[in-house]
């Protein structure tokens, strides 16, 4: 099939690319195309919250002019779309909550200026759960996203919008952050790629914090190739993130063509038990096979503390954002509760009106166990453990490449079925919090289908071996096309 | 003897004399406009990170070496989290269970006469709050964040500290020794230099420490005095009433000399203290510690004792000449400049000098006269060229601005007249114009030498020697 057979909303950024190049289309245009689509199919979908189209046909017209005279950027004039957790200057950046419903941030985050740079078109910022809080995009102060493979599903979460965007075809590629999995979750529930680069290799500069020592941000994609090219311009040292790393980035995109050939691939058993949806494991059992087939090594790998994983995660996370959401206090920006009677009312009904329910869950969450007399039994603990199981993966790591298993339990739930038992939705994240604990770079990449919903195929590598992890996810996509249908309604 | 012992320990706040603040680019200098030196960092908007500023971490290291103390090889920065308008990201980042500094001391000369040796327990780097200000916006209140993110290094004493004055004297030290160290300007009316102090009272020989009462925010060291007498005063009449002290943060109000109480135990905040997430550890080597060693000027107590023994100055003036490390140099300079004693030198600087300055309201950077003018006209004493009492109005004049001892000595013709024979003229003719007067004076009445040596200074104009005029007289009226 030739590239220009597709529609030009189905192309991925390299198709895109390619066309741009060849002057097939201008960047004008393809913005204009999918700008009318998201204004024309989101409606139903409610993923993306703030269309930029004026900023958009501007950057578009800018980069036309700038491949015209030959100093065109890796991705000029190519669409993306903005996770509202990111800061835009002088665009309305939510972070899905009331709380910042008027928030217009005076600087751009890194990752957009990066991607800005880069050539990048923003079409504008999509739904997200309430401070990055939720696996359902459910928590949003503007409503649930639906998942375009099933209207009355969830697309995931918490980068919910940016998952049900990519699979609507609405753009190629939009960000993401995961603290415990809210990109590879939504990747897999709605049949895209997502990946979460290693802690410290995006710069966390102007993404608004959830837990800082978790959040990382990343890149919702249909083809791991586009991934690499995204994250490529986005990752790198950054003077105003302490914990970003300085370390050169590869060229991601030449490192895809590595052959599985050799590569040994570890697989967690307690991945396969009674846990896992059963159509979603012979799914992933399949893409073991297809790896298998193409080169790679099966190998069985234990990481015996990762029943811990999640308890762990719901004592750091939500300790950390009890203290990040602090500022949130009616005073500077964002929410203030009208007619307040003296300042600790300010405060409480300020924080009480504008803050949702699982926020709130969360920040009393981590309030207790940040608490004197509980400290001890459960941050440090936590922090005990967290330790732990870094160390089970570093010491898989001394004989795998990756390590490869299902990314969610089930494909798409219904929207409702999980929020009345948090638990349930938190387990949502089992396989994936581990990796965040640990730092570890980590991709979801689709792999079939269970009961007509997507299945992701979940990989974990390394520290700073994004480029190994993408090239496994793109020789797998070299022989599968799970990642090119799309639901009907979206064609 | 009171049957009382007082338990003090200080907790000292020195505003680190960096160009930016502690974790943004944003300027500290004091005085500007409401919140124009705050940036996004310091106002705590959404998905912005602190940095650390390195020469926070050099500042803090000059420090710890100063006072023998261990400088942590990885310290950690925590927050410590609460509510209120000028805390803008509703926590302070501080450094909790590992500072940057551990374990040091210094010696202060006790009220009773002792040398004593005060513990230091830590010192760590945190970033200051901002400032509420409730007048002038009716029924509302308003935010300052200009100083929000200044750098401060929080110095903790051990409860050392016996009395008062001892506190006084110890913060003093320390005043002393954060402006040697060029890390902190001292100015304690803009608050760059202020304490909380820890009281308690127990009853001569207990071994347990009594409970204590924290007074927040004593900005001048006769505040300090004042509010810990305040204090123990109260702690110790409510004993003896049969009362008890309970644990409580208390203010001092000026005005009134006395302390308030402002919160209860009870209602003291839980910090919540947690590593930040957002700050990598300070991680430290020790070519890095030995570097900054280099860099230590010489340190207030090695100076004076110095003063005292290699250039005679005596003790109490060593003392005062080393609290400012700029007037020591200056003392130094002009010292070295002068063949005339240190001590001399000394009288100058801590006498005329000093009372210029003090008159101008001058610093000594400030002085009118160089070290090395100065040195001129105590050599022109010292080489007898002038008085003593002409030096006076030449200083003046130098401090006036009308040149050098010497330009000025020629100018006004003050150069002293030593021509044995010109002076042996006058005393005669002085002699011989009150012969009443040298009648008593050999009949007995000593005293009237001041009586002719005045008369002779007012016939020269003041320029002769005086000591050479007495003998003279002594010779003459004798004779």
């Amino acid at each position: 099939m030739s590239i220009s057979d597709k529609p030009i909303y189905d192309q991925t950024m390299a198709e895109l690319s390619k066309g741009l190049a060849a002057g097939d289309f201008s960047s004008v245009e393809l913005t204009m195309a999918l700008l009318d689509r998201i204004e024309e199919k989101d409606g139903a979908l409610n993923a993306v919250l703030t269309v930029t189209r004026d900023e958009a046909l501007a950057a578009a017209a800018a980069a036309d002019a700038a491949r015209a005279s030959g100093d065109a950027g890796p991705l000029a004039g190519l669409p993306i779309l903005h996770k509202d957790i990111f800061c835009t200057r002088g665009v309305r950046t939510s972070c899905g909550s009331k709380m910042l419903d008027n928030f217009i941030p005076p600087y751009d985050a890194t990752v957009v200026e990066r991607l800005a740079a880069a050539g990048a078109v923003m079409l504008g910022k999509t739904n997200m759960d309430e401070f990055a809080m939720g696996s359902s995009n459910e928590t949003s102060f503007y409503g649930d996203v639906m998942n375009p493979w099933d209207l009355e599903r969830s697309p995931g979460g918490s980068s919910g919008g940016s998952s049900a965007s990519v699979a609507a075809r609405f753009a190629p590629v939009a960000t993401g952050t995961d603290t415990g999995g809210s990109i590879r979750q939504p990747a897999a529930l709605t049949g895209t790629v997502g990946i979460k680069p290693t802690y410290g290799r995006v710069s966390r500069y102007g993404m608004i914090a959830f837990a800082s020592s978790l959040d990382q941000a990343g890149v919702i994609a249909r083809s791991v190739e586009d991934a690499a090219l995204v994250l490529g311009a986005m990752a790198g040292f950054d003077e105003r993130d302490s914990t970003s790393i300085d370390q050169p980035v590869p060229d991601y995109v030449a490192e895809l063509d590595t052959p599985l050939d050799g590569v040994r691939v570890g697989i967690v058993r307690q991945h396969f038990d009674a846990g896992l949806d059963a159509g979603t494991g012979d799914q992933v059992r399949a893409a073991l096979k297809t790896l298998e087939d193409r080169g790679a090594t099966l190998v069985d790998v234990d990481l015996p503390n990762l029943d811990q994983s999640v308890p762990t995660y719901y004592v750091v996370a939500p300790a950390e954002c009890s203290s990040n959401l602090s500022r949130f206090d009616g005073i500077r920006f964002g929410y203030r509760a009208e007619n307040p009677e003296d300042l600790l009312d300010l405060y409480c009904r300020t924080r009480g009106e504008g803050f949702g329910a699982e926020v709130k869950r969360r920040i009393l969450t981590g309030t207790y166990v940040l608490s004197a007399g509980y400290y001890d039994a459960y941050y440090l603990k936590a922090q005990q453990v967290r330790q732990l199981i870094a160390d089970d993966f570093r010491k898989v790591f001394a004989d795998v490449d990756v390590i490869a298993g299902p990314t969610a339990p089930t494909p798409a739930f219904k929207l409702g079925e999980k929020t009345d038992d948090p638990v349930t939705m938190y387990l949502n994240d089992i396989y994936t919090i581990g990796a965040n604990l640990a730092g570890l770079p980590a991709m979801s990449v689709p792999c079939g289908f269970a009961e007509d919903l997507p299945v992701g195929l979940h990989l974990v590598a390394p520290h700073f071996a994004e480029g190994a992890l993408m090239a496994v996810g793109h020789q797998y996509q070299l022989e599968t096309d799970w990642h090119t249908r799309c639901s009907e309604d979206y064609r | 003897m009171s049957r009382w012992e007082v338990v003090i320990g200080l907790e000292i706040h020195a505003q680190l004399a960096t160009q930016s603040k502690i974790f943004s680019g944003a300027s500290t200098a004091y005085g500007a406009e409401p919140n124009t030196q705050a940036c996004l960092v310091d106002l705590g908007y959404p998905g912005v990170l602190p940095v650390l500023n390195e020469e926070v971490v050099r500042m803090a290291c000059k420090f710890g070496l100063a006072i023998g103390a261990e400088i942590t090889p990885r310290s950690v920065f925590a927050r410590k989290n609460y509510f209120y308008p000028d805390l803008p990201k509703g926590y302070q980042i501080s450094q909790y269970e590992l500072p940057i500094v551990a374990n040091g001391e210094l010696t202060i000369d006790s009220d009773d006469g002792e040398r004593k040796r005060i513990g230091v327990t830590r010192a760590h780097l945190e970033e200051d709050a901002g400032k509420s200000v409730h007048e002038g916006f009716d029924q509302m209140s308003g935010i300052d964040l200009n100083r929000a993110g200044t750098p401060l290094l929080e110095i903790v004493s051990e409860p050392d500290l016996r009395s008062a004055k001892d506190a006084v004297a110890y913060m003093r030290k320390i005043h002393t020794l954060v402006r040697y160290l060029g890390i902190c300007d001292g100015n304690m009316q803009e608050g760059s230099f202020r304490c909380d102090a820890n009281v308690s009272v127990r009853p001569q020989g207990q071994d347990e420490f009594g409970t204590r009462a924290e007074i927040k925010n004593l900005n001048s060291f006769r505040f300090v005095e004042r509010a810990i007498n305040f204090e123990v005063e109260r702690q110790v009449d409510l004993l003896e009433d049969g009362g008890e002290v309970v644990q409580e943060t208390r203010l001092y109000d000026s005005a009134r000399d006395e302390t308030r109480s402002m919160r209860s135990k009870e209602e003291a905040n839980d910090y919540r203290y947690f590593p930040d997430p957002d700050l990598l550890p300070v991680e430290i080597a020790e070519d890095y510690i030995e570097a900054v060693r280099q860099t230590l000027p010489e340190l207030p107590d090695a100076k004076q004792a110095r003063l005292q023994e290699s250039l005679g100055v005596k003790a109490e003036d060593a003392a005062i000449l080393t609290i400012q490390r700029e007037l020591a140099d200056f003392f130094e300079a002009a010292a070295e400049a002068s063949s005339a004693p240190a001590q001399t030198v000394a009288n100058w600087v801590l006498g005329e000098l000093s009372g210029a300055l003090n008159r101008d309201g001058l610093d000594i950077s400030g002085s009118r006269v160089s070290a090395e003018a100065l040195a001129l006209l105590v050599d022109r004493i010292h080489d007898n060229t002038i008085s003593g009492k002409i030096a006076k109005d030449v200083f003046e004049a130098m401090w006036a601005g009308e040149g050098s001892a010497d330009e000025i000595i020629e100018a006004r013709g003050l150069k002293q007249i030593t021509d044995t024979g010109a002076i042996e003229a006058i005393v005669d003719k002085v002699i011989a114009a009150n012969p009443g007067q040298a009648d008593e004076y050999r009949a007995g009445k000593e005293k009237l030498i001041g009586f002719f040596v005045g008369q002779v200074m007012k016939e020269t104009g003041g320029k002769a020697n005086p000591g050479q005029v007495n003998q003279l007289l002594k010779k003459k009226l004798s004779g």
